[in-house]
């Protein structure tokens, strides 16, 4: 029982300075990203950015904010990879969306 | 089996004597929660992105001021509610209650604010004429899969507020650990999250470029 005890003191693990660097990384990234959607680049390479940047946001959010930076990291690899190999699969169906476009039918 | 066999025993990793994660059940199930949820939405926008690759005539409802703008501001007032629920969760298990409860309602009042512009912008949509089934602009599919993304994600919200509601309640109270004000910041930071993608991929992606606006434009009110 004594692991038990030592557990509901323990200290929540981050500090205010850090939390709000990371938050200020936030909105900066936010900020970047709306300023790529104002200057109007091609199509494709808005998308590529756009994605990567939330990637990095998520990523953030993630380890600071839902604190998973300081837990075991059996538990990312519990969660994450899975998530992240769910998500690759449901992206095999996205080639057919361009098939009007390639194909030219209405 | 004597004690110190028992013992030894408990102390693999596997043997049900202590958490291979080292955290309570109630945050892995909030954990498992959410990666579920991550893919709905994931379903959801990926729904959303093949359909407006697939329909040429998409349509782009969103200019620069109001709607992007707006939801900017939606997306800064999103960050900022999960900035306070950290220093809640951080109070929490400093065992400051009271400061505790307080920062989960700044973190409410976040959530609130955040419907309200939500609402406000797709008040200003549903008046241009957008549909679940039609719009006035091309590709029927964008209200239905627009407001059933954004419906879901405001939904999400609104639960987070409720949920937060009761845990501030209760906690202020003397209720309650900071185990559980931890679990329902899990919850907040996931639809803080599902937002840096839905904000990017559905209004980023569709901005409306006019000939006229530039900054110029924008500053002389459009």
């Amino acid at each position: 029982m004594s692991g038990h005890s030592s557990h509901e003191t323990h200290e929540f693990a981050g500090t205010t300075r850090q939390f709000a660097i990371v938050w200020g990384w936030l909105v900066a990234l936010t900020l970047v990203e709306v300023y790529l959607a104002y200057i109007h680049l091609a199509v494709i390479t808005t998308l590529l950015l756009l994605i990567g940047i939330s990637v990095i946001k998520a990523g953030l959010i993630m380890a600071y904010f839902m604190h998973l930076k300081f837990e075991k990291f059996s538990l990312v690899l519990a969660l994450v990879p899975a998530l992240l190999i769910c998500i690759g699969l449901m992206t095999l169906i996205f080639p057919d969306s361009f098939r009007i476009l390639e194909l030219g039918a209405r | 089996m004597s004690e110190q066999v028992r013992e030894v025993a408990l102390e693999s990793p596997w043997a049900g004597g202590r958490s291979p994660f080292a955290i309570g059940s109630k945050k892995l199930g909030m954990w498992l929660f959410i990666i579920s949820d991550a893919l709905t939405f994931s379903a959801l926008l990926m729904a959303y992105t093949y359909s407006r690759v697939a329909n040429p005539d998409w349509p782009k409802p969103f200019p620069i001021y109001p709607a992007v703008v707006f939801s900017t501001l939606m997306t800064v007032v999103l960050l900022f509610s999960s900035f306070t629920m950290v220093m809640a969760v951080a109070q929490a298990h400093k065992g400051n209650r009271g400061a505790a409860a307080r920062w989960i309602g700044f973190t409410m009042l976040g959530g609130l604010g955040f419907i309200g512009l939500h609402l406000y912008e797709w008040m200003h949509l549903i008046a241009e004429g957008v549909r679940p089934f039609s719009n006035p602009w091309g590709a029927p599919l964008f209200g239905a899969t627009f407001f059933g993304l954004t419906g879901l994600h405001m939904t999400h919200v609104a639960v987070g507020v409720i949920y937060l509601g009761i845990i501030a309640f209760g906690f202020g109270r003397g209720k309650w650990s900071a185990e559980d004000v931890e679990v329902s910041g899990l919850y907040w930071h996931f639809v803080d999250l599902v937002w840096m993608f839905i904000f990017p991929m559905v209004y980023l992606m569709s901005v409306r470029y006019e000939p006229a606006a530039g900054a110029v434009g924008m500053l002389l009110g459009r």
